[in-house]
């Protein structure tokens, strides 16, 4: 029977109409459907709305008509519903809250299945209303009989934890997912293991969270054995994070571990093989460290017969722990021979193991692989293939010379590519075992004129000047490079500078012409600063004391070894302890590319913190360039480019983000002060404001409070929901701290006219906030934190918020200069006091667009000018109301998506903040 | 863990999205398009791709890459081994070649198993089994809604036992095993073998009623060794034992066991299941030998000789042989003549194909052909790819491999019944260079 509706499934689904609905007034429609009085068309209509989800259309709208499909007994609809809702919640959090009844019934469903859904659901819903009504169906499920609802619970703590950290820790949670560790049932010990490990990897002092401990170290030992693959690789990376006390632990735990190499789950082998890895260290006994590392190799070779992808998992581990033991694989060395059929990323990866793995004892047959691959299709697996024969060479000195014959006969293949790879690897070669190999520079002199890659015309040129004492033409062959001097790179001309240089040195008869030639092109025709740096110190050398020149120039150079592939000793122990993670692909430590974003809770309209990760990575990235910049690149363009470095540092702001892109319309001033600051384009009423208070703090008491400025003044907005307290309250009392801008609440009372009942709606009272010097807090830095303390008079409660003041709503409506008022005062203000930063990810490159949303600020536009063709320059007056001026100028360029913010201001210390205002404005 | 996984078509558009946290958004997907799935090579790509800080993994199938999402510092054998698991739970409800449509045609279902399956980005259940008894044509069924059988479900599927239920009946207990090998050679292009290893798999078909305890004994030197020094005397020489380099077994199979005392000691899935997988790297006999010569005669001319050896027992036979004999890209001409079989020069490979329908062991076949190409002006010369060989050789295990017994104990005490059969084939990894 069963079988029978599968084999339906497939074609009679037909799930797809669903993607193909009608353009226009579709919303309305589905409207209508959602409404509708038969629960058909109702599931039809769901349908059509997660469609169109999936294809990335916007349904937020729909938002309360699916809520009425919530409830329902027709289970598929509930999923559809409850995917709806994880989606668009935090888009409407006040109507999602509706949802909580219907949730917390199902979380008491007798179906253990519909009780795990409901908590999973309300687990993934970042809507911090809702995460309080989690609470209680969440400890309940906790102890829930059914093994499967607890599970579903421990993995919904770690969710809490992201969204809500302080929240999770009060209500004591963690706690409770500690007890969980010895549940009787293996998969619910594996989920809380994979909790607890997520939680402690993000809270600044992890091990507090969740520490292996001796007495969890065995309960987990205990669970290994008897749960799914999963849960096993949960518990095996926990495992590994334990720091053994003896090496008699280590063994032992070693012994209990090894048997999962044999699961047919390389992601069990693979973290399996990591705590070996990672213990044997620490075993003394250098008989089981031998068996083990013996054990550790049929696993591992087993994975390469894997899937390409499972297998370039595991190259690119074993490529560390070779690094890390080369003991290990060390006879397997065929096992790492390509296969035609090979993808080239897994080549890639087996050409680096092969050089490592190589000996004299096997270097005849890698070499013979080595030679087969240079002649295969793919043009870069046949380049690295030349290159790994030449790290062979320069790693075995007494294979170096098979090397040299194999590179010579893929010289005669006359492949162009092949050959000037060659061509550079021979000259390493010779780098390296300098005086041995000479006989074979004829051959090469043949192939001259087939260079066309400037590192091969480098590699050659040095071979040339090296050894021209031996090359009766040497002086021909250089020239020969002369005509094209100009057009050369610059590695190319240094190459020739002090190629012909050690010729002349080396045989100064008749060479003199081509060096002379040669230095006063350097000197005096290149821009090159490196070039002409050269040329000098040659020309001064040789001017002065030819001898010393000699030995500058012809000294003894150190002995080159390979190390392009090795890793830093610190590198490679970190990244062996991140074995089986994505840093062990990327051979980069997990600092450099996890950042941990916090992502506040309600709208996200307001992330202040996304500033530190943007300035974060975009410092990486300078790490990243100044590394590779090091090695090859001149002096001068290094230098440059750290000036470009250093600008983007200061461009590199994350920002913060203004819902509903371009204000459109030109920017007249009836918008003036009509929309609320951060969410233009939707009125104050129903702009969803920051939490400030949480009912367990505030005797049950919710309030969401932000700044706005309307009709020209300043408001507190506040929203007041009664939560969780028995006595309804109405009544407030509210009161600043002294701080920057002198601002005070006009009047000390906040009445909302109503009495607010536990669990009833949230009401909205506006605060007019006036400016009092009495208030300024003169001897503080200044910054943009106002304290707030509040009085609930029913409850008899005193509470302490902060809100931060989004700067722009301090621009006044009098802020417009005229244009010469401007002109003088920019002027006069110059440099000085004036203040440049680059913004990025704009919401709108265009003029018009950007005019009309700074005005609604009262950042009024003054003039636009086009200096060039594809640049416009905005200028832009304000004033606080402090009574500081602030002037702009904004600069656009076409096909940038960013702009120039150049601010003046009297004040200094205001610059810092309208910046921050401009950025919160102007990025998306 | 996992933050988003998506199934995204050839074109670069989403067929699928589910997010599982927060921290990453739909335009994601849109960075993986212009990364992974707009280059030209694009199976030239790891799987792996790191864009700003952003981490995607994928895997393709039927045209579809099954991507997964993460900003953490993740398990990608975990991720991977997730990824083609989730491949096999939409092929068994879709079937192997589901497509693009497909997918859409069934979409609730769909997110009813993504649902399922990975909790916060954390794997939970992907048995296909366990998931065929409550998500089914995206409804719960009639029977789950009673809580008792739910009960039972959530017990299995948190369960260690979670691939078998109680209460299990047949009329005749029965065991089929099928070993079936997978043989893979490498040869240089001077006749010296440069890998040669068979890769076991263990099917098993069960049909046996309770709680079945299985225990199977292969002629693995290493387990016979530690019998024979159990038992204290037992001459195990008599058989021609197998050295298993390395073995892998469904979960099912007690770990802890197999280490101590090397037994595969397991209560099965009912139905068919994979039991185990081993490899086998000593004394290969690779069961055709093929002995090419090819030159290149001036710039027109290839000149084919190949003998192909059946170097297998002589009561068994290989079906369906097929040699892929390479040509260079520029063939003009082919015409290959054949001792036995059929040999034809198929364009879009670039290979003559030589088929044989049959091959019995011990026999001998050749190959020569002449083949004609055009000038070519690019000095690049021919790379020469390696010849490939198919075939499938029923009753018979190249590594010698053998199942000993197969015992099966249970409370009831019925005796079961087990026949064993045999297979080796060998399919793109049989590759001699020329």
């Amino acid at each position: 029977m069963m079988m029978m509706s599968l084999a339906g499934l497939r074609k009679g689904g037909g799930d797809s109409k669903y993607f193909s609905t009608t353009k226009k007034g579709e919303m309305h429609e589905l409207k209508e459907e959602l409404n509708d009085q038969k629960a058909d068309r109702r599931k039809e209509a769901v349908k059509k709305v997660i469609a169109a989800m999936t294809v990335g259309k916007d349904v937020s709208q729909l938002f309360p008509d699916m809520l009425n499909c919530m409830q329902t007994a027709n289970v598929e609809l509930k999923k559809l519903v409850y995917l709806y809702l994880i989606n668009y919640a935090k888009s409407a959090p006040d109507v999602a809250i509706l949802a909580v009844n219907c949730f917390r019934r199902d979380a008491n469903d007798q179906n253990p299945l519909i009780r795990a859904l409901a908590i999973r659901t309300m687990g993934c819903i970042r809507v911090e209303k809702i995460t309080e009504y989690l609470c209680d169906p969440l400890r309940r499920s906790l102890s829930d009989d059914d093994p499967y609802v607890r599970k579903t619970a421990a993995i919904c703590v770690a969710k809490l934890y992201d969204i809500n950290p302080e929240l999770a820790e009060e209500q004591g949670f963690l706690e409770l997912l500690h007890d969980l560790i010895s549940d009787s049932n293996p998969t619910v010990v594996a989920n809380a293991v994979a909790a607890l490990s997520e939680i402690a990897s993000f809270s600044v002092d992890g091990s507090k969270v969740f520490a292996v401990s001796g007495s969890v170290l065995s309960k987990l030992l205990a669970a290994l054995a008897e749960c799914s693959e999963w849960s096993q690789v949960f518990i095996l990376d926990a495992l590994a994070t334990y720091q053994p006390s003896s090496a008699r632990e280590a063994e032992s735990i070693v012994e209990r571990v090894s048997p999962r190499l044999q699961h047919s789950n390389s992601a069990v082998v693979m973290s399996a093989v990591k705590i070996i890895v990672k213990y044997v260290d620490l075993i003394e006994s250098q008989e089981t460290v031998k068996s083990l590392t013996r054990k550790l190799s049929p696993p591992l070779v087993t994975l390469l017969s894997a899937e390409p992808e499972i297998q370039y998992v595991a190259l690119r581990n074993i490529n560390l722990i070779v690094q890390k033991r080369p003991s290990i694989l060390a006879n397997d060395v065929r096992v790492f021979f390509c296969r035609y059929t090979d993808p080239i990323y897994v080549k890639m990866e087996k050409l680096q193991i092969l050089v490592k793995l190589a000996t004299d004892r096997n270097a005849e047959q890698v070499l013979l692989e080595l030679k087969e691959y240079a002649t295969e299709i793919d043009i870069d697996f046949v380049k690295s293939s030349v290159r790994a024969i030449g790290r062979v060479a320069i790693k075995l000195e007494r294979s170096a010379e098979r090397c040299i014959n194999v590179l010579l006969d893929l010289i005669k293949t006359k492949v162009n590519y092949v050959v000037q790879e060659a061509i550079i690897v021979i000259s390493y070669i010779f780098r390296r075992f300098p005086n041995r190999y000479e006989s074979i520079i004829a051959t090469l002199c043949e192939n001259l004129e087939t260079l066309d890659e400037p590192e091969a015309k480098a590699a050659m040129i040095w071979i040339v000047g090296e050894y021209a004492e031996r090359i009766d033409n040497a002086d021909e062959l250089l020239e020969t490079f002369m005509d094209a001097f100009q057009d050369e790179t610059a590695d190319v001309q240094l190459q020739l500078l002090t190629a012909t240089v050690k010729l002349f040195l080396k045989r100064p008869d008749g060479a003199k012409e081509i060096m002379e030639s040669v230095l006063s092109m350097a000197t005096e025709s290149s821009d090159n600063p490196d070039l002409r740096d050269r040329g000098y110190i040659y020309w001064r050398l040789l001017s002065t004391d030819p001898e010393a020149a000699k030995r500058v120039v012809l000294s003894d150079k150190p002995v080159i070894v390979d190390d392009s592939s090795q890793l830093e000793p610190a590198l490679l122990d970190l990244l062996v302890e991140n074995i089986a993670t994505l840093a062990s692909i990327y051979h980069k430590p997990p600092s450099a590319f996890v950042k941990r974003t916090r992502i506040p809770l309600g709208s996200g309209m307001r992330d202040d913190d996304d500033d530190d990760v943007g300035l974060e990575s975009s410092d990486d990235d300078d790490d990243d360039d100044d590394s590779d910049d090091s090695d090859d690149e001149g002096r001068g363009k290094k230098k440059k480019q750290q000036q470009q470095d250093d600008s983007e540092d200061l461009l590199g702001f994350g920002g913060l983000s203004v819902s509903g892109g371009n204000g459109g319309g030109s920017g007249s001033d009836d918008l003036l002060g009509g929309f609320d600051a951060p969410s233009m384009g939707a009125p104050a009423s129903s702009a969803p404001l920051t939490s400030r208070l949480s009912p367990a703090a505030a005797e049950g008491l919710q309030l969401d409070a932000d700044f706005a400025r309307r009709n020209g003044s300043i408001y507190l907005d506040l929203d007041f929901s009664n939560v969780s307290s028995q006595t309804p309250f109405g009544k407030f009392a509210i009161q600043f701290n002294k701080n920057t801008f002198a601002l005070a609440p006009s009047s000390v009372n906040v009445d909302l006219g109503t009495s607010l009942m536990q669990g009833g709606p949230k009401s909205r009272f506006s605060v007019p906030i006036v400016t009092r010097p009495e208030m300024a807090q003169p001897g503080v830095a200044p910054n943009l934190v106002i304290d707030v303390a509040l009085k609930n008079v029913a409850v008899g409660a005193i509470n302490y918020f902060k809100v931060t003041l989004p700067f722009y709503v301090l621009f006044t409506e009098q802020g417009r200069a005229d244009k010469k008022g401007f002109i003088d005062s920019w002027k006069t203000l110059g440099d000085a006091k004036g203040q440049a930063a680059t913004l990025r990810g704009l919401v709108s490159t265009q003029m018009d667009a950007v005019v009309s949303l700074l005005e609604q600020h009262n950042i009024f536009h003054i003039a636009t000018r086009n200096p060039a063709a594809d640049q416009r320059v905005g200028y832009f007056s304000s004033k606080t109301t402090t009574g500081a001026m602030v002037l702009a100028e904004i600069t656009f360029k076409d096909g940038h998506d960013a702009c120039k913010v150049n601010l003046r201001c009297e004040v200094s210390q205001v610059l810092p903040f309208a910046h921050e205002a401009f950025q919160r404005l102007l990025v998306k | 863990m996992i933050s988003a996984v998506l199934v995204i078509n050839e074109r670069g558009e989403v067929v699928m999205y589910r997010a599982y946290r927060d921290d990453v958004t739909r335009e994601a997907a849109e960075a993986f398009r212009v990364e992974v799935v707009a280059r030209k090579e694009t199976g030239n790509v790891p799987p792996v791709q790191l864009v700003d800080n952003t981490s995607f993994l994928h895997t393709r199938r039927n045209k579809l890459f099954f991507t997964a999402v993460t900003k953490s510092n993740g398990n990608p054998a975990l991720i991977f081994e997730f990824l083609f698991q989730l491949q096999r739970v939409v092929a068994a409800y879709l079937g192997e070649d589901f497509s693009e449509n497909d997918l859409r045609n069934n979409f609730t279902l769909i997110y009813e198993l993504l649902d399922e399956a990975l909790d916060f980005g954390y794997p939970q259940n992907c048995s296909i089994d366990v998931l065929k008894l409550y998500i089914n044509l995206g409804k719960l069924r009639e029977k789950v809604k009673s809580a008792e059988k739910a009960k039972q479900i959530t017990a299995q599927i948190t369960g260690a036992i979670d691939w078998r239920k109680p209460g299990v009946k047949h009329r005749h207990n029965e065991v089929y095993v099928n070993v079936m090998e997978e043989v893979s050679l490498m040869v240089s292009a001077d006749g010296s073998v440069l890998n040669s290893e068979a890769r076991g798999v263990l099917t098993l078909r069960t049909y046996l009623s309770g709680m079945p305890e299985c225990q199977l004994a292969l002629n693995d030197k290493v387990s016979l060794n530690t019998e024979a020094t159990l038992d204290g005397a037992g001459d195990v020489r008599s058989f021609s034992n197998v050295e298993l380099e390395d073995c892998t077994f469904h979960r099912c199979v007690s770990l802890g066991r197999f280490d101590t005392d090397r037994t595969v000691t397991f209560t099965p899935p009912d139905g068919e299941f994979e039991l185990m997988r081993y490899r086998i790297a000593t004394n290969i006999s690779p069961p055709f030998r093929l002995i090419p010569v090819v030159e290149e005669h001036g710039k027109t001319k290839v000149f084919y000789n190949v003998r192909l050896l059946a170097q297998f027992p002589d009561d068994e036979s290989a079906r369906n042989v097929l040699v892929r004999i390479p040509c260079p890209p520029n063939t003009a001409r082919a015409k290959p003549h054949v001792t036995r079989g059929r040999a034809k020069y198929d364009p879009a490979q670039h290979a003559i194909l030589w088929r044989l329908r049959k091959c019995a062991g011990g026999s001998e076949a050749s190959f020569t052909c002449v083949v004609e190409t055009v000038p070519n002006t690019k000095e690049k010369p021919w790379s020469r790819p390696p010849i490939h060989m198919d075939f499938t050789i029923p009753m018979w295990a190249a590594s010698g491999l053998k199942v000993r017994y197969l015992k099966v104990i249970e409370k009831s005490g019925y005796r079961a019944k087990s026949y064993v059969k045999y297979f080796s084939k060998a399919s793109d990894s049989y590759q001699i260079r020329i």
